[in-house]
């Protein structure tokens, strides 16, 4: 809408009204608490984190010497570090693309079938309040030794499944339990992207193409790829960060011999390592991983203005 | 065309079955008891002790100081949940507002000293978030626990999305009829936000209610823990029983999913709008 | 009710080129003025300037004898009808009715009995306790209407009103339109790209065109005398044809055709010739009669309006359209005729009109005339 606007009439700059208010002090005022709890607990803990990156501190609170790089250098030289790093990379894969996957299908699906439409879409949409430790318990108790479904079904094809012990069985019910919490997210952007798109566009691929699967993977998906480029990247800040609480509730502070992400890390260095200052460079150097991701994610939002 | 359409029903009804079954099989369990849960498993039908079992979760003093019942829990979740929301609400729309429709000097300074913030998710800077807390002395209060959720731009993103969407003759036609900038938004721009304020206030809640890693950091006291706070407690109580409390750990589940997933489920319409119109 | 003056009145964004430049335009007490020019023209940004929802670079603009520059829309005493309506959608029509009035302190009785009014002039009666989106669009344009109506503003300002609505409600609240104003006799300024609405509607009309005034006048002295080539060919459908033509003493070539004026005129070489597609016919065999220039047309093709025919063609390289009655004859090539009174000469730089170019007396017009002319 704004675009067109701009054609028919000169703008000065398409992201503002035509007509505004001018006042010289209430945007300020209207401004003021956002900016305050911004400022307070948004800029000030971030510099703090950048800060305490370049400084040792004591651990027994007598003051900090700067150190530079050193702290940078340290995690990074750290086979631990670098080998949950790569755990990281694995687990968002995975998470990202089984989660992406099966959402996409169900979408399909649910968008094929004109009976019982509603009551799936409540059915697949409901699991998506359930907070990450929440998903956590309940995925632990489906693998729990006495008395989880899985580990019994596993066990029948003489897998010997020991999540919390084996540092592959935790992680394969990581990735279950993570995804499964995930799904219903990117079936609602999936489904409504399908629902979004205009009629005319089906019928003409209808008319022109027999194969109903060429059909999708040749019209419909590369509609739907704003969509699917726009979850992939809330797919992966998802594993990367809200995990968390799934993490943290099946390795329950024991990071031991458990399969954890950079996250974690941070948060086991920081508060119960008390290593503030390499905590806080991981903190910096995950800061710049989501740094990465959102400009990708807001460059692609430009682009697709055109498209639409 | 008939074959295709079976097919996606056992597609859709396993996807269900997969979504939902740990759902109904963690309520189903609850309500048996823990010894039977133990030697038996998980199950599926529902048994005789629900009353029972969540009675005592909700009204047992249990924590190290016995100070802390589900009740209390659950209140404390549903402050954080709803003061997060409302609180969420408030402070983007009026700055959204100010973005949008004022014409000011430090605008584009002020838009992206707030769209910053969604750059660094808490997780990333959580420990000197702490340290902030706690020079200012709020470690153990509500405040704590609610305001520095609130230094996020997406609340204020989805509502600047939505006023920019608004028809700007809205606004001439109001400016003609002789309203300025406080009549406008309260006798204009409010009641039209109206779904937008619900989905909002939806999404919020879900999040707010959810939040598991900063009333973690943030409550040492007890009488502040909430629900997402109590479950990672349960678990360290367990290490080491001979018989979990299954039953109890599951209806403490129940309890902590079902506020979120009855919202979600009731305001299904609202909630996917908010969700899906907000990223565009 | 006031007059309005726009006097040199200038709107240049940010370095750009001027969107209006240096217009003056003086409206009287209760004449209803058209702007009119396509897209891009400044008729829309000239009248967000009166209304006051947009800055005046420089320039003067008075309503009613005050300068109003800098004055709050609100505070201008005028009303504004917009394209998309502009309507509260959460309101009810008579609350959408009341809000300025009730802004403005207006006692409550007399805003009561206002809408009623309005409603009763608009027949909006049944509809004042529904909301915007259980109208239909003439609906909703006539509330539009009414919320203007119920000011009783010194002005109305109308932006593009009808360009939402389907052709034939267009056309049946253009009368609505003009009907409502003739009763209230309120100061009107109009603006629209649609010649039609501009020539049905105007007690006299302002031709724009790049930010510029290209001619003021009334509907039907635009229409006989265009200032420009410009104004020609926006005014009046089918458009004015347009075609090199070359002046040597008193005669006038336009490709292969050869037009005696009957005197030597003052301008001699290049020329652009206008003539109107109604004010050709098919000239008589054997020869034309009186004094009227003939012109062979080569046809490319016909449109057959039922009531006439449109002859689309060419005469040397350059295509000409002639409207023909119903029945008229038709072949492949055939000779036109033109009364060389209704020759329309412009600069074939400038463009502009040269002063020596005439028409003969308007012939008396009838509304059934100006609809056809409209065609």
């Amino acid at each position: 809408m704004a675009m067109q606007a701009s054609v028919t009439r000169p703008l000065e700059g398409s992201t503002m009204k035509r007509v505004q208010f001018s006042s010289p002090l209430l945007p300020y005022l209207f401004l003021a608490p956002q900016l305050a709890v911004i400022v307070i607990f948004f800029y000030w803990p971030s510099v703090r984190a950048i800060q305490s990156s370049f400084y040792l501190e004591d651990p027994f609170g007598f003051g900090s010497t700067f150190v530079g790089l050193d702290n940078y250098l340290g995690v990074l030289a750290n086979p631990e570090y670098l080998a949950i790093a790569r755990f990281t990379a694995i687990f968002t894969a995975l998470v990202t693309f089984f989660s992406l996957a099966l959402g996409l299908l169900l979408a399909v699906k649910a968008d094929a079938v004109i009976r019982g439409n509603a009551t799936y879409k409540t059915l697949l949409i409901s699991v998506y309040a359930i907070a990450p430790p929440v998903a956590g318990l309940i995925g632990m108790m489906f693998f729990d030794q006495h008395i989880g479904p899985f580990v019994k079904i596993a066990a029948f094809f003489g897998w010997e499944m020991k999540v919390g012990l084996s540092y592959f069985d935790t992680a394969f019910a990581m990735v279950v339990i993570a995804v499964w919490k995930q799904i219903p997210y990117n079936f609602i952007f999936f489904l409504s992207g399908l629902q979004g798109l205009p009629a005319s566009v089906r019928e003409a691929a209808a008319i022109d193409c027999r194969s109903g699967i060429k059909r999708f993977w040749t019209v419909i998906f590369p509609l739907l790829a704003p969509t699917a480029f726009f979850l992939l990247i809330i797919n992966v800040t998802y594993a990367l960060f809200d995990t968390f609480g799934v993490i943290d509730v099946m390795v329950k502070d024991k990071a031991a011999n458990n399969p954890i992400t950079l996250v974690y890390k941070v948060y086991m260095d920081g508060f119960r390592g008390n290593d503030i200052g390499g905590s806080s460079a991981q903190s910096v150097i995950l800061m710049i991983v989501v740094f990465v991701l959102t400009v990708l994610q807001f460059r692609f939002i430009e682009r697709r203005i055109h498209y639409t | 065309m008939h074959r295709t359409r079976i097919l996606d029903h056992a597609v859709l009804i396993l996807g269900a079955l997969f979504l939902v079954l740990p759902v109904v099989v963690a309520f189903m369990t609850s309500s048996h008891e823990a010894a039977a849960i133990h030697s038996r498993g998980l199950m599926l039908s529902p048994g005789g002790h629900f009353v029972e079992t969540y009675e005592k979760v909700l009204t047992r003093q249990g924590g190290f100081t016995g100070q802390v019942t589900g009740a209390r829990m659950m209140m404390n979740s549903f402050i954080l949940g709803i003061g997060f929301a409302a609180g969420k609400i408030v402070l983007s729309m009026l700055a959204a507002y100010a973005i949008v429709y004022f014409r000011f000097r430090f605008a584009t300074l002020a838009f992206w000293v707030i769209f910053t913030t969604l750059l660094l998710p808490l997780e990333v800077r959580i420990m000197p978030s702490y340290e902030v807390m706690s020079s200012l002395g709020l470690i153990n209060s509500y405040t704590g626990l609610i305001v520095p959720l609130l230094a996020s731009a997406t609340g204020t993103f989805y509502f600047r999305q939505f006023f920019k969407s608004v028809p700007e003759e809205l606004l001439e036609a109001a400016r003609i009829d002789g309203a300025g900038p406080f009549k406008f938004f309260i006798d204009v721009l409010v009641p039209l936000s109206k779904t937008m304020i619900a989905a909002i206030f939806i999404i919020m809640f879900v999040y707010g209610w959810n939040q598991y890693l900063w009333p973690m950091l943030m409550t040492t006291d007890e009488r502040f823990f909430t629900l997402m706070r109590g479950i990672k407690q349960i678990l360290q109580v367990w290490i080491g029983s001979q018989i979990p409390d299954y039953n109890e750990a599951f209806a403490l589940a129940v309890l902590a999913m079902l506020p979120p997933v009855l919202v979600v489920v009731i305001f299904q319409s609202w909630f996917i709008k908010g969700l899906t119109e907000s990223d565009k | 009710m006031a007059t309005i003056e726009i006097d040199k009145v200038s709107k240049v964004y940010h370095g750009n080129v001027p969107a209006v430049s240096e217009v003056d335009i003086s409206i009287a007490d209760g004449e209803f003025i058209v702007l009119v020019g396509p897209s891009g023209c400044g008729k829309s940004t000239l009248l967000r300037m009166v209304a006051g929802l947009e800055t005046i670079s420089s320039g003067t603009v008075r309503i009613g004898g005050r300068v109003v520059n800098d004055v709050e829309p609100a505070d201008r005493d005028i009303a504004m009808v917009f394209q998309n309506y502009a309507l509260y959608p959460h309101m009810t029509v008579r609350e959408n009715l009341a809000y300025g009035l009730k802004n403005r302190r207006t006692p409550k009785p007399e805003i009561e009995a206002r809408v009623a009014e309005a409603a009763r002039m608009l027949e909006l009666g049944p509809y004042l306790d529904r909301k915007p989106r259980a109208l239909s669009g003439g609906q909703r344009q006539r509330v539009a209407m009414g919320r203007a109506i119920v000011r009783q503003p010194s002005a109305f300002l109308f932006d593009e009103p009808l360009s939402n609505l389907d052709a034939k409600l267009r056309v049946s609240m253009r009368g609505e339109i003009k009907r409502l104003q003739r009763r209230v006799g309120t100061t009107s300024l109009y603006v629209t790209h649609d010649q039609l609405e501009a020539m049905t509607l105007a007690d006299r009309l302002v031709v724009l065109s790049g930010g510029r005034i290209e001619q003021i006048g009334r509907p039907l002295d635009v229409y006989h005398a265009p200032a420009s080539t410009f104004v020609a060919s926006f005014i009046g459908s089918p458009a004015m044809n347009l075609v090199q033509g070359e002046l040597h003493g008193s005669r006038l070539a336009i490709g292969p055709a050869l037009i005696d004026l009957g005197k030597a005129v003052p301008t001699q070489g290049a020329v652009t010739v206008g003539f109107r597609a109604e004010d050709l016919q098919v000239a008589a065999p054997g020869g034309t009669a009186g004094h009227v220039g003939t012109m062979p047309l080569r046809v490319d093709y016909v449109e057959e309006l039922g009531s006439q025919r449109l002859v689309h063609g060419t005469v040397g390289d350059q295509t000409v359209t002639v409207a023909l009655g119903a029945d008229a004859p038709l072949s492949g090539e055939m000779p036109v005729a033109v009364p060389i009174g209704r020759l329309h000469f412009f600069d074939a730089e400038t463009g502009r009109r040269l002063a020596w170019s005439s028409v003969e007396a308007h012939r008396t017009t009838t509304a059934a005339d100006l609809l056809e002319i409209a065609r």
